[in-house]
């Protein structure tokens, strides 16, 4: 069986993590997948753009192994259990990335697409807020660590889970 | 008792990456409090006005939680994956 959660240094492949989540299942209707990628803009540049800030020019991910894998089982047991989903599987990478990299993968399959749509985004809430890992932005000023964002909160408690990250 | 501290990202370039220690403190609260007594780096990384969250033996939790022999207890900043 292929593993549902996997925290690697090296790149993915979207289209085969697809397919090894589609396998043969003919029940499969919809896959949804998400990618987050490197951006050169940190968040305090967004919200003070009179600032001027460098850009990031190196993203370093540190994460708890042993419980990041863990936390990420069991945030999609969560997810099988709301929403009628056949598979799901979270790929992220640690290590040092560059803007463009791709760093996690969120990938759902499901009957239709509103379950695999909303399992996919309930996935990618709970884990921005609860999996162990924390990124260091490289800029012409200096590294420095990311500051954690109240908007995530607010978007892993729409889904009814009061679980404050910061 | 015999815990095991472990630090990420900010607390462990501040602290190291953790230690083994002999603890009186019956649960997580009291365990930083200890270390913060420490004074220092400990003092000034754990201090209470600082974000700072805890997981026991590998799971998110809330200070109030019990320490029990061999534990792993783990002191982070907010994470900020994905």
């Amino acid at each position: 069986m292929q593993k549902r959660v996997r925290i690697q240094t090296e790149d993915f492949d979207l289209s085969t993590e697809l397919a090894a989540l589609r396998g043969q299942d003919r029940r499969v209707g919809a896959v949804c997948s998400f990618v987050g990628t490197v951006r050169d803009r940190h968040a305090d540049l967004e919200r003070h753009t009179s600032v001027t800030l460098g850009e990031v020019q190196s993203l370093e991910l540190e994460h708890y192994p042993g419980m990041t894998e863990k936390s990420i089982e069991s945030m999609i047991d969560e997810a099988m259990a709301r929403f009628d989903i056949y598979a799901a599987r979270v790929v992220h990478r640690v290590g040092l990335m560059h803007p463009t990299d791709q760093v996690v993968l969120a990938a759902v399959s499901s009957a239709h697409r509103g379950e695999s749509f909303q399992a996919c985004e309930f996935l990618m809430d709970y884990l921005k807020t609860q999996a162990p890992f924390w990124k260091k932005e490289v800029t012409p000023e200096g590294a420095r660590w990311v500051d954690a964002r109240v908007a995530d909160d607010a978007a892993l408690a729409r889904w009814g889970l009061t679980l404050p990250n910061r | 008792m015999q815990v095991q501290i472990k630090y990420f990202a900010s607390l462990r370039e501040a602290l190291g990456p953790g230690e083994r220690r002999d603890t009186p403190a019956a649960t997580v609260a009291q365990l930083r409090d200890e270390l913060i007594a420490q004074g220092g780096a400990h003092a000034q990384a754990l201090d209470r006005q600082r974000p700072v969250r805890s997981a026991l033996d590998q799971t998110m939790c809330d200070e109030s939680k019990p320490l029990s022999e061999g534990c792993e207890v783990a002191f982070f900043p907010p994470v900020t994956g994905g």
